[in-house]
């Protein structure tokens, strides 16, 4: 029948190209070039253990590393997954979240440190003169000042918590109604002011805040590291002990059935009752906290941070939450978890400025294949 | 903020143009395409006067002197021009089609690379192919294109947000690969994108050195500059004015191509895929189709803009193709309203006037009446204003401060936008997807019915066969 | 004249006596044959072989008590899903798992059964959307200067086709407003004005009743009765049995996924099978 196709030529080529490619056998070839790749690549990995071209130790190191970095990914991805499925919107701010955490959380932190020694302003804006004191002046470790870092670190997720609470109140409680885009897009605003009003006043430069890290040289035989850094461990620890907190108060508190009701259908829950804006209130709360404290124990762990930290991580974190299909909590970790071996194991092959390039690829692929995530369709959270 | 201040509030001064708007004319059914065009101009005419009148008016009065307020009048253009360009290249995506593209700086940094590579000399670190710029311009403009159809081809079932978030992840593949030192120079040859320190390449304006080597225009331009010269504008102002023409040019090229689409059977496809694509693909539109076709040539046109915007510059390198560059775009076409041509270029002007240029015109005005002698940091200031002495803090903001003032401002303007008018400043109106005036040829015997809600006319005689009684007058060309 | 009253069989002759022509259907041309259609979803069986056929030039009513599978069944024939086993026939030619804008490109068109307007586009926006065969869909014919003679030309043809049809359904004094503006009857006017400007063969109408008032919906009756005397064929589902009872020639009842029973409306009537799936169903 006469489609009015007369437009032949590139339109048409690429018409065929198009249903080959999103047909879902097109698909399926996908998947298996994906899974292919892989296999390969583990193949090759397995390989370069055997002949010795790359030593365990480095495969190790990179594993490693890899879980650190997916364990910060995953305290932020977790606020991410939780307001998109129960705001409804790709929270574009939320990188600027895990920001503001690293700076107040900070500056708390010297506050303490610095009291009564250093002038406030110096303390809390991290020494702007140079007469002002370093992170190592002021005992910026764990061991040093153990107080001053918790307290930091509580005083990052209370007062993210604070700023979420109140943008919330300015701007997304007025569009509660609105599509998910111009959410999106509000969120896009809302993440620039943000980020900018803290450049305002720290700057944009690059600022260091901590000690140099407590290194534990002996350590029992039985485990695979032959010296542990502190910080690193504390970023570990907290991150795990969120995590599991998270997954309890998730499965046994009416607050987190509520949520997860929420998840899984607002209108529903809305008609059974379920009081939303306390919901609101909560996922506020729990994202922006684990947010903010991700920032705070990144800021522990490398020591250097500026204002567009949590903006670099944003698409690390998306394309987390993105994998694990958006909405559900247990697959933001997974997606956290492959993300943050991606961009270290990736190093095995490809130059460390290349990694990051390496994750998104694999976001944008596995989208390719599985346009709802590798978990879609299952909400749990 | 100090005293007088035009960019406060970027509506108060474009939001009452709407108004101004003519009624539709109806009176012309000889129109061509579309009846309102001379009303579009006469509205961006308006706009770019009354804000030129208000710079000039406050900047001289507040001290700032001509040259500087004409060289951020300048600069206002260039600007409004290239997020003109870019606005009108997102319409097609975002406004028309609702492909959610947040990877423009990608697109650009495709197109400027491209023709960086092309132009720059063979001789040079990294080394280019020394082709002559409009050859580099129409490569770099197909790359993007190319670009934009690979991307889309497997991602078109992808929804919208994921789409998003796929297309930012592209613009920063793009923008890391430029930047690793592995690209610097790729494999053994001397040809690369340079890495973070980019590429040195001849800048596309010097087309205005060819201008004026031109004899007629060459003339005009020289006895330009003399007057220039006369009340104190540098000539530099006047040249980069004059390939600010040059993009003027584009602009219109852009919008003539971009209303064509808008009113033809194509547009109206797009327009009823980002309305319902499931309900034109019932009608047997091939929606796959028009969406991969709408994207490249969206794709090809920032890659476009991307030669003309950073290939106007000796020097490109992998920051200026940050995603802000995206948002600026965004902010742009959202300000004029998503899905119109003329809004999209008033959008471009407002945004480069009010947002972009807004605080750096404030930082001059503070320069020249407060000085540049301002604390660096937060600290100083705050230690300043604790002495007694508020123009610190004021300077620190407004001075040091401008550029974070101006995405701070950005991302308020974008909340409010969002919050009190998300159809921005002309999104609303009726602009007919079709290639010909549609509207009933002749007296209808009810031509006027008020329209909603009367779903019992009487008669059941339904077959009201009679075209013949309305004939003439239809002939639209 | 128009094309509305040409109807779609003008011109063309009847393909008679089909290979698969199967007697037990009692179905001498069949427009439409459905043959074992299959569709899960996950675990859910939402479509168990259904087969049925519907006859050139008549109004067949599809019912069956909610979760019946009528709806997943449309959606298989129009595209929108793809069906894990059996056949469609359409006109002869087997489309199943055709796209959907294949499916509506061979005359076989749907429309929804929430009316799916276009609403920021104008009514005659809608109405000239949908024509086939328009030249100026693709992007270089729609802007470069000598195609786009041919483009405006197409353009004026379609105009009056456009306002042809509005005039018959006498929604023409809406034509220059925004499609969300109008009413839920005025939409599903609409969307059955807009789906004729394809030149179908037969149209598939899912509950084009519900939330339409009384005097709409004799109006909507009214003119899907004067179209089949054009020649269209129709396919409605419709939760209102009255409407399938005096309006159809033939009804296919749905149960469980699959046809519980095809007849007469007056047969179906009488059979208790039926009775018993809706008073056993959800009434």
């Amino acid at each position: 029948m006469g489609v009015g196709n007369t437009g032949k030529g590139v339109s048409e080529l690429a018409d065929e190209v198009r249903e080959r490619l999103s047909s879902p056998s097109g698909q399926e070839l996908f998947a298996l070039l994906i899974v292919l790749g892989i296999v390969v690549l583990a193949l090759d990995l397995v390989r370069r253990l055997a002949t010795g071209e790359m030593a365990f130790g480095r495969l190790w190191r990179y594993t490693w590393n890899g879980l650190v970095d997916s364990l910060y990914i995953a305290l932020a991805a977790i606020g991410l997954s939780m307001t998109y499925s129960i705001l409804r919107f790709a929270n574009f701010s939320h990188g600027d979240l895990v920001t503001t955490g690293a700076f107040s959380g900070w500056a708390v932190a010297w506050l303490i440190g610095g009291w009564g020694v250093y002038g406030v302003g110096e303390l809390v804006l991290f020494s702007p003169t140079a007469a002002g004191p370093t992170g190592g002046e002021l005992g910026m470790s764990v061991l040093a000042s153990p107080v001053a870092i918790l307290v930091g670190l509580v005083a990052a997720a209370l007062l993210t918590i604070g700023v979420a609470l109140a943008i919330d109140r300015l701007v997304y409680r007025r569009m509660r109604d609105a599509s998910g885009i111009s959410l999106l897009i509000a969120s896009v605003g809302v993440a620039l002011a943000l980020r900018y009003i803290i450049g305002v006043f720290w700057t944009v430069e690059s600022h260091s805040a901590t000690a140099s890290a407590p290194i534990l040289e002996e350590i029992p035989a039985w485990l695979p590291f032959e010296r542990l850094n502190l910080h690193e461990l504390t970023l570990v620890a907290t991150a795990v002990g969120l995590i599991v907190g998270l997954h309890l108060l998730l499965q046994y508190t009416k607050l987190g059935k509520a949520m997860r009701a929420m998840a899984d259908n607002k209108d529903l829950a809305l008609i059974t009752g379920i009081p939303t804006e306390r919901v609101i209130f909560a996922t506020w709360s729990i994202g922006a906290g684990l947010a903010g404290v991700a920032g705070y124990l990144i800021v522990l762990d490398r020591g250097q941070f500026s204002i567009n930290i949590g903006w670099f991580l944003l698409l690390l974190i998306f394309a987390a939450v993105i994998l694990g299909g958006i909405g559900s909590i247990y697959g933001a970790l997974v997606g956290s978890l492959v993300i943050g071996l991606t961009i270290n194991v990736s190093l095995v092959w490809i130059p460390a400025d290349l990694n990051e390039i390496a994750a998104f690829t694999l976001m944008i692929l596995i989208l390719i294949v599985k346009p709802d995530g590798l978990l879609g369709g299952v909400e749990t959270a | 903020m100090s005293g007088a201040d035009p960019d406060g509030d970027p509506e108060t001064e474009t939001a009452e143009v709407p108004g101004d708007e003519e009624p539709d004319d109806s009176e012309e059914p000889s129109a061509v395409i579309r009846p309102e065009w001379r009303s579009d101009l006469l509205l961006v005419a308006k706009v770019v006067l009354a804000t030129y009148v208000g710079f000039f008016v406050v900047g001289v009065l507040s001290g700032a002197g001509v040259n500087a307020t004409v060289g951020t009048i300048q600069s206002i253009t260039f600007f409004g021009a290239i997020f003109a360009l870019g606005a009108l290249a997102l319409n097609l995506h975002w406004g028309y089609t609702g492909m959610f593209n947040i990877g423009i700086a990608g697109f650009m940094a495709i197109g400027a690379y491209t023709l960086s590579i092309a132009v720059a000399s063979p001789d040079g670190s990294p080394a280019g192919f020394g082709l002559p710029i409009p050859v580099g311009i129409v490569l770099g403009t197909i790359a993007a294109g190319l670009a934009g159809l690979v991307l889309v081809i497997p991602t078109l079932r992808v929804r919208a947000d994921y789409f998003a978030i796929v297309t930012l992840g592209f613009s920063e593949i793009v923008r890391l690969s430029v930047q690793s030192r592995s690209l610097r120079e790729i494999g053994d040859t001397a040809y690369g994108t340079g890495g973070g320190q980019g590429i040195r390449a001849t800048p596309v304006d010097s087309v205005v050195g060819w201008l004026f080597d031109q004899p007629i225009v060459g003339d005009v331009g020289g006895v330009l500059i003399v007057l220039g010269e006369t009340v104190g504008i540098a000539s530099s102002v006047l040249e980069r004015g004059i390939y600010t023409l040059v993009l003027i040019l584009f602009v219109v090229a852009f919008y003539v191509l971009l209303t064509r689409i808008a009113h033809s059977p194509f547009g109206r496809v797009l327009k009823a895929i980002r309305e319902d694509e499931l309900a034109a693909k019932s009608l047997g539109k091939r929606t796959d189709r028009a969406k991969i076709a709408a994207f490249a040539l969206g794709c090809a046109l920032m890659g476009l803009v991307g030669t003309l915007w950073m290939g106007s510059r000796t020097h490109i390198s992998p920051d200026n193709f940050m995603p802000l560059i995206t948002f600026y775009v965004f902010v742009a076409l959202i300000v004029g309203g998503a899905g119109s041509n003329t809004g999209s270029v008033i959008g471009g002007f407002a945004f480069a006037a009010f947002i972009f240029e807004g605080p750096r015109f404030v930082r001059t005005m503070v320069r020249a009446n407060l000085g540049t002698d301002f604390p660096r940091t937060a600290h100083g200031a705050f230690a300043e204003l604790g002495a007694g002495d508020p123009s610190a803090l004021i300077g620190y903001v407004l001075y040091q401060q401008a550029d974070e003032v101006r995405y701070i401002v950005l991302g308020v303007v974008l909340i409010v936008l969002m919050i009190k008018r998300p159809d921005g400043l002309l999104g609303h109106r009726k602009e007919i997807a079709a290639g010909v005036d549609l509207s009933r040829r002749g007296p209808v015997a009810d031509g006027g019915r008020p329209a909603v809600g009367s779903d019992d006319r009487a008669g059941t005689e339904s077959e009201t066969d009679d075209p013949a009684a309305t004939n003439g007058g239809d002939r639209d060309e | 004249m128009s094309d509305l009253e040409r109807g779609p069989d003008a011109g063309a002759g009847r393909s008679e006596g089909d290979a698969d022509d199967r007697a037990d259907r009692a179905v001498e041309d069949a427009v439409l044959e459905v043959e074992a259609l299959e569709k899960r979803f996950g675990g859910i069986v939402a479509v168990d072989g259904a087969s049925f056929a519907v006859e050139r030039g008549s109004i067949t009513g599809l019912i069956g008590p909610n979760g019946a599978g009528k709806s997943t069944t449309f959606n298989c024939i129009a595209g929108v899903h793809r069906p894990n086993g059996g056949r469609v026939v359409f006109d002869g030619e087997e489309i199943t798992g055709e796209e959907p804008h294949q499916v509506a490109n061979r005359g076989l068109v749907r429309t929804f059964q929430i009316a799916r307007e276009l609403p920021e586009m104008t009514v005659l926006e809608n109405m000239m959307l949908a024509p086939k065969g328009q030249r100026g869909e693709s992007l270089w014919r729609s802007v470069l200067p000598y195609f786009r003679e041919e483009v405006l030309d197409q353009e004026r043809e379609l105009r009056e086709r456009a306002w042809e049809t509005l005039e018959f359904f006498e929604i023409d004094h809406l034509a220059e407003e925004y499609a969300k503006n109008l009413s839920g009857g005025q939409r599903k006017l609409l969307e059955l004005a807009r789906a004729l400007q394809t030149d179908p063969e037969m149209l598939m109408l899912d509950e084009p009743m519900a939330g339409v008032n009384p005097t709409l919906e004799k109006k909507l009756l009214e003119h899907v009765h004067q179209l089949r005397e054009q020649g269209y064929s129709f396919l409605i589902v419709e939760h209102d049995m009255d409407v399938i009872m005096n309006n159809c020639e033939r009804v296919i009842v749905m149960h469980q996924g699959a046809v519980l029973d095809e007849g007469a409306p007056a047969e179906i009537k009488s059979n208790e099978q039926v009775i018993e799936a809706y008073l056993g169903g959800e009434v």
